[in-house]
């Protein structure tokens, strides 16, 4: 078992890692969910962009003022599509919604195209974050070990902003009854919006950690880790943040088990990578078959 | 009443008649690989897919995400039974494998196949898929169609598929030949029988009491089973239906593009489709099909221009470099949703009345702008 474990290290190590920066794009999607009730399909581009963005800015700026630069701008970019392509949409039915944030999804990808060309990019290597380091026999980046650990402490911030502070009780009051708590005197607006800038901070986040790791950008590389995350919400509950995180986690070890199949499981065959793609959307389905709630969502009735 | 019911639809037929000869005397005149003929082909085949959509999140009001991976389950299966046997025997298609299927058949069974090998896969999904609502049933959806192309790829299934390599040398549109003869068949008037059949049937679906029990179930689901509409049962119709005729938009495609390869059918695909029912207007098939051509025609060969560094007699290189087209092109999309958010047709249907009343509205107020002056 021991030995098991210590030639199968690297997976392990690599799951927990991508699970934890699923978790921080998760939270986003949940957050947004929990609030208007509305997949927002545009995050994974969001954390693309803010891929995309680091490359350039990186490429001129030292990364003490490129890091900061590249959060404050995804999270005005979070901002900016709240307020352009969901706010006229309020009232409108949320098939309309859903279908405005297939269209930001659609603008941000081909934006990404005409800028940044179909090529990959080269994601800059942040001194320290992309050492290498050794544990236990395998080698791994610095970042793989740091996610799980900045992971967990931005979720503690995260729930201490929504348990003790007044914006985190009108987050939890939007979130419990959208029409009700406007008429109490909550701005709506407001308190949406910076819903989606913790978000998009958050993606921001994770966005550094991911593209660290993987060390290239491309307009399209945004789509699968933001499906992925999504899922992520679901199995924990949509709406609950502590259940967007565990499922992240979950995710991120599943897939690197699948991705390792051939030597943890001693069947051979090239075709792991492909399936750990699969293996998410089958659990997806599988989740919403048994408990379509998640571990932590709360059962929703529906009045005629 | 009745006399009046059957001249309109005399009238309708006609035009139909005549816009199919029309197509035949382009097809006659321009050579084949003019770009008003490339522009019809792929309008038809999206029009049939964008229409088998509609069918689904217009008039069923289920908002599904897969039609890609239908589509591809149609192209592939095409692609793979109308091979000559010969090509699957050499190394020229199946280089790393030995293909399984050794048979091969003619263009109708293979359309047909398509379809149903579509709707097989649609029939299997849907029973654990549409039991869930609204947004849970769009990402499922796109989750199977991810599903769909990773599957597609797997090399175990290499034997049947090819892997993650492109299939060719199938029968594509300049192959086809009018039944029993050796005389080609008019590509441009393949497509559109094909998908004119296909969108034919759909609108007779959609005007049959399913088609009543449909918008019932869009409407409102709890009401709809409160009369006694089998909810289940409808929706996997309406499901396996439309990935039918997705699944033959596919093969069309695949026809059309002499080559085909799983990777090309990516939910951003699924998005482009939906985006132009939108743009058509959910729940009007009529609208689905000025749409498609309409994107089409932009996409293909009006907006070229924006790709190619000079559009209206504008030279920029600079600003007009590849995926100018698409960045217009989707701040458009993003236009119409926000402020036009009821599409070209809203959920009416083109009708000579509807025309008329347009001409008539129009030349008043140019009347009334002349009567002021």
């Amino acid at each position: 078992m021991i030995g098991f474990l210590h030639d199968n290290l690297s997976y392990f190590l690599s799951g927990i890692s991508v699970g934890g920066q699923y978790a921080l794009i998760a939270i986003g999607y949940t957050m947004v969910y929990g609030i208007l009730r509305l997949i927002n399909f545009a995050h994974g581009d969001v954390f693309m962009i803010a891929g995309l963005v680091m490359v350039y800015l990186s490429s001129s700026l030292p990364f003490t003022i490129s890091i900061p630069l590249v959060l404050i701008i995804t999270v005005a970019l979070g901002f900016l599509i709240e307020r352009v392509a969901y706010k006229p949409l309020r009232s409108a039915p949320r098939m309309s919604v859903m279908i405005s944030a297939i269209g930001v999804s659609y603008l941000l990808q081909n934006a990404a195209l005409y800028f940044a060309g179909g090529l990959a990019k080269v994601y800059p290597s942040i001194p320290w974050l992309s050492s290498s380091i050794v544990i236990w026999d395998s080698t791994t980046k610095m970042v793989t070990v740091i996610t799980p650990f900045l992971t967990i402490a931005l979720v503690i911030l995260l729930s201490l902003l929504i348990k003790h502070t007044k914006i985190g009780m009108a987050m939890r009051a939007v979130s419990r009854d959208f029409e009700t708590s406007q008429l109490m005197g909550i701005r709506i607006n407001s308190v949406i919006s910076i819903t989606f800038m913790v978000g998009s901070l958050l993606a921001a986040v994770a966005s550094l950690l991911y593209f660290s790791n993987y060390a290239s950008v491309t307009p399209t590389s945004g789509s699968m880790p933001g499906l992925k995350a999504f899922v992520a919400a679901v199995f924990g509950g949509i709406g609950s943040i502590p259940g967007a995180v565990i499922g992240g986690f979950i995710i991120g070890i599943c897939e690197n088990i699948i991705k390792g199949g051939a030597s943890i499981f001693g069947i051979p065959g090239t075709g792991w990578t492909t399936f750990s793609d699969a293996f998410t959307f089958a659990f997806l389905i599988i989740i919403l078959i048994v408990k379509p709630t998640g571990l932590f969502g709360e059962k929703q009735v529906d009045k005629v | 009443m009745e006399k009046e019911k059957k001249k309109r639809l005399a009238l309708i037929w006609a035009a139909i008649a005549v816009s199919y000869i029309v197509i035949l005397i382009l097809e006659m005149t321009l050579r084949p690989t003019s770009m008003l003929l490339t522009v019809l082909k792929k309008g038809a085949i999206y029009s049939l897919v964008a229409v088998s959509m509609n069918l689904l999140n217009g008039f069923t009001g289920l908002f599904s995400l897969g039609q890609a991976g239908f589509m591809l389950i149609g192209a592939y299966t095409y692609a793979i039974l109308t091979m000559p046997s010969e090509v699957k025997t050499s190394e020229s298609v199946y280089k790393y494998y030995q293909c399984f299927i050794t048979f091969d058949t003619g263009v109708f069974i293979g359309l047909i196949a398509a379809g149903l090998m579509a709707a097989l896969f649609a029939f299997l999904i849907g029973l654990p898929v549409l039991r869930l609502k609204s947004d849970y049933l769009a990402i499922a959806t796109l989750g199977f169609a991810e599903i769909i192309r990773a599957v597609c790829q797997w090399d175990v299934l290499g034997p049947v598929t090819n892997g993650a390599n492109l299939l060719r040398r199938y029968i594509d549109l300049t192959y086809v030949t009018i039944p029993f003869t050796d005389i080609p068949f008019p590509p441009t008037l393949f497509v559109f029988i094909v998908a004119g059949i296909s969108i034919l049937l759909i609108v007779l679906l959609i005007n049959s009491s399913y088609g009543r029990a449909f918008k019932a179930i869009r409407d409102d689901e709890t009401a709809a089973e409160a009369m006694g509409i089998n909810l289940f049962r409808h929706k996997e119709l309406s499901f396996v239906i439309s990935s039918f005729f997705a699944g033959i938009s596919g093969a069309l495609l695949a026809m059309f593009q002499y080559t085909v390869q799983a990777q090309q059918f990516k939910s951003m695909m699924t998005y482009e489709i939906l985006l132009i029912v939108v743009i058509g207007g959910i729940g009007s098939i009529s609208g689905s099909c000025i749409a498609s051509f309409l994107y089409i025609t932009l996409s293909e060969w009006w907006l070229r221009g924006l790709d190619m560094g000079s559009f209206l007699g504008i030279d920029a290189p600079n600003l007009f470099r590849s995926g100018f087209r698409k960045l217009v092109f989707s701040v458009i999309i993003m236009i119409i949703v926000l402020f036009f958010s009821r599409g070209i047709m809203g959920d009416k249907e083109l009708s000579l009345t509807r025309i008329k009343g347009f001409i008539n509205k129009r030349g008043m107020k140019k009347g009334k702008k002349e009567a002021e002056a």
